[in-house]
């Protein structure tokens, strides 16, 4: 390996085991979580529930998926680019999302911030909380800004040449990213960080909340566009495919860079203070958003069928199974596919108003988010990491086959785990709550064998997520071999010609950000215009 | 295509009237609720034949008053609102399912077809005891 690759690949493995160990731990609250909701094990109050659950929900949601993401973002972007560069910004960013992590996570812990990974004013956190996850965020900037930086270095020194589709799409994930952010960092900024220091007395509640949701469904597309990336441009090297289409790659990204913000108040259907039509235009773009993804399920299929005819193989079944279904690095990702089918129907019952007003803030919406994040996103990253981690530490992958069970404890674990969640939520289950028996009330005690299933899936994920951890850090200590190589795979022959205002990355931010406005300005100028009273900051727990 | 009519069905479907959100929009200083009718009087108030408004308030970490009794088939039209974090406010087995933020209303109209206890509890995290936080309503055949 060259000294620059080599130097490279330290600063991506950084983020890769940052990840994992956000993973495990994460895991360890999730187990205990479905253990206490299944009155297994109870909690005692000098660590409670709701602290526990703060701690996975950050750990997860934010802290395992964004490192991950960088670190595939940034390895694929230096990849595509190949020269000798500073690690300077790379470095800068890892720097300061690990230290707004450890600062954030230390308060979590120490129980100074039980708000949950949502922090619902007027709950207030003590201001290490909001200051880390705020320091988190703005690292991940620079992120961005590293890759527009190759972007525009590789358009300088190359002119005429198309900007690599990988490059194109990791440009179009954190594009949309930080334009999701500035809701977050604005809440921060102006809202909860003077609020919890005492420099302002109240809070306007519903403001932060919106501005929340702002940022708060663009992270799901985020972990998406994450997910995407894999599905696109590596997945194929396994069963010996292409990428079906250059364009319609680069439509897919484009697509979810436009669409994924105008879409938060679909979480805020339940609330007062914002008008009936906002949330009937936020439903609708909602649907909106699923045309990348069922053009994405129609192009990985197209690329599946092409390498099999390429093998002389016919028929849909013998297509699949074709497939290979012993590669970990295959199986992560494509468990996690079957898994987005279900989790993809939910989440269009999710966006209907009759159907959410019967669902929201249940089991149910538990159940449906381990299903797409917890499914799709992480496995197909779990997976992924197995092909990564060999080949940026030269080494070769520990314990390969228990690294295929793993892929497949996964799936039948939270297959498991969501059935169950989903249907004690279609009973009324209340999500984020500890203890669900309400005192041995009639109506209460239907939930009870769901949550017991829930917490045997949930075992088994978490027995799942020990066997990846011992092959993550296992595969440190293996024998070299530097024969392994990192590729993106190849365009079919016969692809469409791109159109080259597909590359226009800045005129294509400039239309997500107008559509942004446009589905903002008017909700929030409503919330501004009426008399709106502030709330003081509590501490309820 | 199909996707485009699909799409103007759910359209149509979601603006039809009893499919609107509640989305009531009306504010309430939320350190007087105490002081400020009719949250000063929590509780169910008759308003026609089979026809209530209820009153409740929800604040860490019990809904008051945390029972309440009707007979069976009433229309009872529930306004709440919260003096301290935000809370959330579900009737199981029913689409009464709001969010209860400190600073405004919420409103929702159910009516009870079926006799029995339903459970009302809060399904939005409040606090260390969120999990307490639970009413019921009596629904007398
Ligand atoms: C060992 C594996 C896991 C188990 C057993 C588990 C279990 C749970 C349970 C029982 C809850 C619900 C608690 C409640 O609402 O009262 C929960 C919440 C959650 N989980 Fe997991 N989970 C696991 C892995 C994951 C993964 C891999 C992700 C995402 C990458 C994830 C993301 C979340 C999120 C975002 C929440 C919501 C937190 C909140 O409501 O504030 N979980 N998990
Ligand atoms: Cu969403
Ligand atoms: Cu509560």
């Amino acid at each position: 390996m060259e000294a620059h690759v080599r130097r490279e690949n330290r600063l991506v493995l950084a983020h890769l085991y940052v990840a994992t160990l956000a993973l495990m731990l994460g895991a360890v609250f999730g187990l205990l979580q479905s253990l206490s909701r299944a009155r297994w094990v109870s909690m005692p109050s000098s660590f409670d529930y709701y602290r526990m659950l703060t701690a996975h929900g950050v750990l997860m949601a934010i802290v395992f998926t964004t490192f991950f993401i960088v670190g595939l973002a940034t390895l694929l972007t230096y990849r595509a680019i190949p020269r000798d560069r500073s690690l300077a910004l790379g470095w800068s960013a890892f720097w300061l999302m690990t230290l707004g992590t450890l600062a954030a996570a230390a308060t979590i812990l120490s129980g100074n911030a039980s708000v949950l990974y949502t922090f619902y004013a007027p709950l207030k956190a003590h201001p290490a909380f909001y200051l880390g996850t705020t320091v988190l965020v703005v690292g991940t900037w620079l992120v961005l800004i590293d890759i527009l930086a190759n972007a525009v270095w590789f358009w300088r020194t190359q002119p005429g040449r198309r900007l690599p589709l990988v490059v194109h799409g990791s440009a179009c994930t954190f594009v949309m990213w930080f334009i999701a952010t500035i809701g977050v960092a604005i809440e921060m900024l102006f809202f909860l960080i003077p609020w919890s220091l005492g420099w302002t007395p109240t809070v306007n509640v519903m403001m932060t909340r919106m501005l929340f949701w702002y940022f708060g469904h663009p992270l799901v597309y985020f972990w998406i566009m994450g997910a995407y990336l894999i599905w696109y441009n590596i997945i194929p090297l396994h069963y010996g495919g292409k990428i079906f289409s250059d364009a319609l790659t680069r439509v897919a990204f484009l697509l979810l860079l436009i669409l994924s913000t105008p879409v938060g108040i679909h979480h805020q259907f339940l609330e007062p203070g914002i008008a009936a039509g906002w949330k009937w235009l936020h439903t609708m773009n909602t649907y909106g958003v699923v045309v990348p993804s069922i053009m994405t399920a129609f192009v990985i299929f197209a690329s599946f069928e092409m390498a099999a005819q390429r093998k002389g193989v016919k028929g849909f079944w013998a297509t699949i199974r074709s497939l290979p279904w012993t590669n970990p690095a295959f199986t992560g990702p494509a468990l996690g596919m079957i898994l987005f089918i279900f989790g993809g129907f939910g989440g269009i019952v999710n966006a209907s108003y009759s159907m959410d007003a019967i669902v929201h803030n249940t089991m149910w919406i538990v159940g449906h988010f381990h299903i797409t994040v917890g499914g799709p996103v992480a496995l197909t990253f779990v997976g992924t990491a197995y092909w990564l981690i060999p080949r940026l530490t030269g080494r070769r992958l520990f314990a390969p086959k228990l690294a295929l069970a793993q892929t497949y404890t996964w799936f039948v674990g939270m297959a498991i785990m969501s059935t169950a969640m989903h249907w004690a939520g279609l009973l009324g289950s209340p999500r984020r709550t500890d203890d669900v028996t309400y005192f041995g009330v009639q109506a209460a005690a239907a939930w009870m064998p769901h949550m017991r299933a829930a917490a045997i899936g949930g075992s088994l994920l978490f027995l799942s997520i020990l066997m990846f951890a011992a092959v993550a850090f296992g595969t440190l200590f293996t024998a070299r071999d530097e024969t392994q190589v990192i590729e993106v795979a190849q365009v079919e022959e016969h692809a469409a010609l791109t159109p080259a205002y597909l590359d226009r990355i800045g005129t294509w931010a400039t239309v997500a950000v107008v559509l942004a406005v446009l589905a903002y300005v008017g909700p929030m100028h409503e919330l501004l215009e009426a008399h709106v009273y502030g709330a003081p900051g509590m501490r309820t727990w | 295509m199909a996707l485009v009519v699909f799409l103007i069905a759910i359209g149509a479907a979601a603006l039809s009237e009893n499919m609107i959100p509640p989305s009531h929009i009306q504010t309430i200083d939320p350190t007087k609720v105490a002081q400020t009718p009719p949250f000063d009087r929590p509780g169910l108030r008759q308003t026609g034949q089979r026809q209530y408004e209820a009153y409740l308030l929800a604040h860490i970490f019990a809904f008051t008053p945390p029972h309440i009794t009707i007979p069976v088939g009433s229309k009872v039209t529930f306004y709440t609102t919260s003096p301290d974090v935000v809370h959330g406010f579900f009737i199981t087995n029913t689409a009464v399912n709001m969010m209860v933020v400190p600073g405004w209303v919420s409103s929702a109209t159910h009516v009870f077809r079926r006799a029995g206890t339903y459970l009302l509890l809060c399904n939005g995290y409040c606090g260390s005891g969120h999990h307490y936080m639970y009413g019921t309503i009596e629904v007398k055949g």
